[in-house]
């Protein structure tokens, strides 16, 4: 069973994709071009802030807003491993699904860390923080075949015999 | 045991006996990707290396979001869907005639039943003529073009009744604010609203648009309305009787009903920052305002700025502020001009834009400042959304903002 332990940072409830990339950095080139906007709206430091492995904590209905897949991109090339949330918002959750970006639900958790904690996840299975452990459900099988096909364009690929 | 227009539609689609929570794959009958995204699906349309469009006439591609340019990178977005139209044999292409949402119903591409989905969450607005309707990313929308499929989750639904006559200053804007408000930004995820009473059935299909446009507002999947002789009539179509079977039975399973009395209705906005901060004008008469703009494909419709002119007409902005007015399309464009609506706004001091998604998500004409409020008639009062993250964004009725910019200050509409 694959396990990580990450440093977080908590964000609140209704995090908008407005938030994670405003509309006017979305016609810039790359994603990675996008990347030192993302939260800006909210905390204008927080992109430079994040290192390689780090984990979001945030309340419910984390991703709502438009459908733009940067956010989720974007995310997970600022190097965050996952993001756990009391609950996500339906188009992001796909976009993150079909990009790699794992995502977590866990109601309790969001309301006992501190930013800069330590957790340590158990895929599938549970949470660590601070000695307490967290259960988290298992993904649905169709969408854990996505996830191991290394994402939907690789799912793709293999469908038109490319890879 | 009944069923609700969703599970009907994807019963009809699939001819599986579907529960909600089953996972199916459905047969796409059309999709839209806006300008914003064409680049990104056509990558990734090419690397999932797909040779063709699985039915280039269900595929259409509408520029809206940067028409016209305001940044040097925007005219790339235009270079990349021509030459994928080009490559591809795509028919279905508008370069400057509307917003999306509009056109999607508006040029026939949608009709009752259907299954749709969009690179724009607010895809939900085509349950005004009861389809399927939903917003994906552009990886999604790659792998649709390549095979016509798409996995979905049977979702619950959440039944709305509404019966009664709506108050005279009360639109379908504070009908779908005010549920909102009472559902939560999420008290509808993963769900299907479904909108029933004899205050929808005497709605216009322009108004029942509104409210499926703001239906992701809650975080829903789909908004639907029953398919009726209006809406056969705005579709320029007779509908069968599967379409007209499109009704959520009384012994349907629904997860919630809500019930409203139109009599009980007040206008109402939605207050910074969340579309969910919903409280009566009432309640916040009174504020100073910078700016009011009335369009977008929530309410850029032609009774939407024939509701503005009423309110405007042989009165003037109030002289601090500026009245940014975008029609939907330019047929609603052609039809404002026609009636004289135009000219009533005009003369009233609107500036009067070309159609697009403009002000809307922030991009062009009239973006704001800190410190600076705009009462609006779009979907979303994010931060940051229309400038800054210090600017106050009250999201309204066209009434209501029309009746602000006159005061200057948020006032409740007669």
């Amino acid at each position: 069973m694959e396990k990580f332990s990450g440093k977080i940072w908590v964000l609140g409830d209704d995090i908008d994709t407005d938030i994670i990339i405003p509309t006017e950095y979305l016609a810039l080139k790359t994603v990675n071009d996008m990347a030192p906007y993302a939260f800006s709206p909210l905390r204008p430091e927080l992109a430079g802030q994040i290192k390689e492995g780090d984990i979001i904590v945030a309340g419910k209905n984390f991703g709502c807003g438009s459908s733009r897949e940067q956010a989720p991109e974007i995310i997970k090339a600022l190097g965050v491993k996952c993001v756990i949330a009391k609950s996500f918002a339906r188009i992001f959750f796909r976009n993150s699904i079909n990009n790699g970006l794992l995502l977590i639900e866990n109601a309790q958790l969001r309301d006992v860390v501190s930013e800069g904690d330590q957790v340590t996840v158990t895929l599938n299975q549970s949470i660590e923080h601070n000695g307490n452990q967290y259960e988290i459900a298992a993904l649905p099988q169709n969408l854990m075949d996505i996830i191991n096909a290394g994402g939907l364009v690789k799912a793709m690929r293999k469908l038109n015999g490319l890879d | 045991m009944g069923a609700t227009i969703i599970e009907k539609i994807i019963r009809n689609n699939t001819g599986k006996d579907v529960k909600p929570g089953d996972i199916v794959t459905v047969n796409v009958d059309r999709v839209m990707i806006h300008d914003i995204f064409i680049p990104f699906v056509a990558s990734k349309f090419e690397e999932m290396g797909f040779q063709k469009l699985w039915d280039p006439d269900k595929v259409v591609l509408i520029y809206d979001h940067l028409v016209p340019a305001s940044q040097v990178d925007d005219t790339r977005h235009f270079r990349v869907g021509n030459e994928f139209v080009e490559k591809y044999g795509m028919k279905n292409i508008h370069r400057a005639d509307g917003i999306c949402h509009q056109l999607m119903t508006e040029a026939g591409y949608v009709k009752p039943g259907n299954i749709v989905f969009g690179t724009d969450s607010h895809t939900t607005t085509y349950g005004c003529v009861g389809a399927f309707s939903s917003g994906i990313g552009y990886t999604e929308m790659a792998s649709i073009l390549g095979t016509g499929t798409m996995w979905v989750r049977v979702p619950e639904t959440i039944r709305v009744n509404i019966t009664g006559t709506l108050p005279k200053n009360v639109m379908a804007k504070d009908i779908i604010l005010k549920l909102i408000g009472d559902l939560g930004a999420d008290g509808a995820t993963y769900k299907a609203l479904e909108f029933a009473g004899d205050t929808v059935e005497n709605m216009s299909v322009a108004s029942r648009m509104s409210m499926s446009n703001m239906a992701i507002e809650a975080g829903a999947k789909c908004a639907l309305f029953t398919p009726d002789e209006k809406t056969a009539e705005y579709c320029e179509m007779t509908l069968t009787d599967k379409e007209r079977d499109l009704v959520g039975d009384s012994d349907a399973n629904y997860c919630q009903v809500i019930n409203y009395k139109a009599e009980d209705f007040v206008p109402v906005m939605a207050c910074p920052s969340n579309v969910d901060n919903v409280k009566p004008i009432s309640e916040l008469a009174g504020k100073e305002i910078d700016q009011v703009f009335i369009g977008s494909c929530t309410n850029g419709r032609l009774e939407d700025l024939m509701a503005a002119a009423e309110v405007l007409k042989g009165k003037k902005v109030a002289p601090f502020v500026k009245l940014i007015v975008t029609p939907a399309s330019r047929k609603i464009y052609t039809q404002a001009m026609e009636n004289g609506t135009m000219e009533i706004l005009a003369e009233a001091g609107a500036i009067i834009t070309h159609p697009s998604c403009g002000l809307c998500c922030g991009r062009t004409g009239g973006i704001l400042t800190d410190g600076e409020v705009v009462v609006a008639t779009n979907n979303r009062n994010f931060l940051g959304r229309m400038g800054t993250s210090k600017v106050g964004i009250y999201l309204a009725s066209p009434k209501s903002a029309a009746a602000c910019a006159v005061a200057g200050k948020i006032v409740v509409p007669e």
